[in-house]
């Protein structure tokens, strides 16, 4: 059932992130997942790319749906998920473990201050 | 990414177990309907390996009877209606005079002089209305039966054997219907439906469908949703109107000239044995994707044409679809490029079916 940890913090869409230090971890909510269903095709970004906060970075794909994956903060892809070429179940399976899908080292940290905590937005899900 | 539903959606009347059985419901054509119960891709492959069962109650039907139910019909649909046999089933196109599909039908012969027309739930009103403008002159009667059947697909390998036990008489053969008592109540029992596996389709009072629902769930069979009913119908290469087919298409270059006979004279059939003649300039095939990616509706094909369906096929594990492309890279083999929102993906024209069940 629906679940966000208290640990991360979130952008109203449907986004987390687990910071440490400079580099934050993303993936999409149990939300964003339950709404798109099964997905079947993650299409890797590169390492290397600049992402921007509130702007999609890649796009997931259930059967049905395409839906673009919004950076919650701005910085630089220095590493990839490739466990999820070939199984982005693993999204729907475990979207806060190893359904992550980038590690970004952050450009600007106190872009954090916009996101919101677990409980927020649970909330706004409502 | 979920839509509301709203208040003046229709609902069939199995609406309730739906919800029961943790059913999506999404709007379609009009009504809510569910989308997945399990998860497309387990609801699929039940279907291929075992028995899935569909609530199709939003097709539509028509009832056409009289004397010259026949000759309005063979005058109306591209297919040659005199055929059938009482007891039988026929596909076929409802064309406009330029030959443009208004939709794609299943036609079920009653009787000598009484037939049964499905017809897909977005264009029942606008079929209903071309047929009443089109009979003047006929000695027919022309029912709406929508809201007197209920409809249920049950499909797959062991769908008959699991549907048999139900049922007080011999299931029909494929293309041939029966009146049959099932799980006790009254059906119309037709050896059809839309996914590429062998099954029957079952129309019934709406307040018996529960009735043969439940008894379907009990013998085995599992829920299936619309997801999977056109993930299945896309990998067997079955068109969805709306999609591969549109009043703007024929159907020579839909790949439905099988289906129009028009020594029949039906309406259209000057414009269907004009592009027949001469070709047409673009043409429907199957593709594959031979690396990764999704096609979807809308995408275009380099070099001309578009994609009108495409899914991931829980089958071949490759992204598959159907596309509009110029009739001379049609061919089976064809190497083609489809542009995924600004990804070329390669893949290559297939022949029909895309997913078989023998290899």
């Amino acid at each position: 059932m629906a679940e966000y940890p208290k640990d991360l913090l979130y952008h109203p869409e449907h986004d987390w992130a687990r910071i440490e230090g400079d580099v934050a971890t993303l993936g999409i909510t149990w939300y964003a997942q339950d709404s798109l269903g099964e997905v079947v095709f993650f299409d890797l970004p590169a390492v290397g790319t600049q992402v921007r906060q509130g702007e999609g970075y890649a796009e997931v794909e259930s059967v049905k749906a395409v839906s673009d994956v919004i950076a919650p903060l701005s910085g630089e892809i220095v590493e990839v998920n490739d466990a999820l070429d070939g199984a982005p179940e693993k999204i729907n399976e475990d979207p806060y473990g190893a359904g992550w899908m980038v590690k970004v080292r952050l450009s600007d940290p106190s872009e954090r201050d916009a996101l919101l905590d677990a409980d927020a937005y649970a909330a706004q899900l409502d | 990414m979920v839509a509301a539903a709203s208040e003046t959606l229709r609902r069939t009347p199995l609406f309730d177990r739906h919800v029961a059985a943790g059913a999506k419901l999404v709007p379609f054509a009009g009504w809510e309907m569910p989308v997945q119960y399990a998860g497309v891709r387990e609801e699929h492959l039940a279907v291929r390996s075992h028995a899935g069962v569909f609530d199709v109650s939003h097709m539509g039907e028509v009832e056409t009877r009289g004397p010259d139910a026949l000759a309005f019909l063979q005058r109306m649909l591209s297919n040659d209606v005199a055929v059938i046999p009482p007891g039988g089933a026929q596909y076929s196109v409802l064309c406009r005079e330029d030959g443009g599909v208004l939709d794609d039908l299943f036609t079920y012969r009653l009787a000598e002089d009484r037939f049964l027309t499905v017809t897909n739930a977005a264009n029942h009103a606008k079929d209903l209305a071309w047929l009443r403008a089109h009979a003047d002159g006929f000695d027919v009667e022309l029912v709406d039966r929508l809201d007197d059947y209920a409809m249920l697909a049950v499909q797959g390998p062991a769908a008959r054997a699991l549907l048999a036990p139900l049922a007080d008489g011999p299931l029909p053969a494929r293309f041939r219907t029966t009146e049959l008592r099932v799980a006790g109540v009254e059906a119309l029992v037709c050896g059809t439906g839309y996914t590429g596996e062998d099954g029957v389709e079952l129309l019934c009072a709406p307040e018996d469908a529960g009735t043969i629902w439940d008894a379907l769930l009990a013998a085995g069979v599992a829920p299936a949703g619309l997801a999977a009913r056109d993930t299945l119908r896309l990998e067997a290469c079955f068109h969805l109107y709306g999609n591969d087919l549109t009043e703007a298409r024929g159907p020579i270059e839909a790949g439905l000239g099988w289906c129009c006979k028009e020594a029949t004279g039906f309406v259209g059939a000057e414009a269907v044995a004009a592009v027949r003649a001469a070709g047409p300039t673009e043409k429907l095939v199957p593709f594959a994707f031979t690396g990764p990616g999704i096609p979807r509706q809308g995408n275009p094909v380099v070099g001309g044409g578009e994609v009108t369906s495409g899914t991931l096929s829980p089958c071949l594990g490759v992204g598959i679809g159907m596309a509009y492309v110029p009739a001379a890279r049609a061919a089976v083999g064809t190497a083609i490029e489809i542009d995924v929102r600004g990804k070329l993906r390669p893949a290559v024209v297939k022949d029909k079916p895309l997913y078989r069940k023998d290899g």
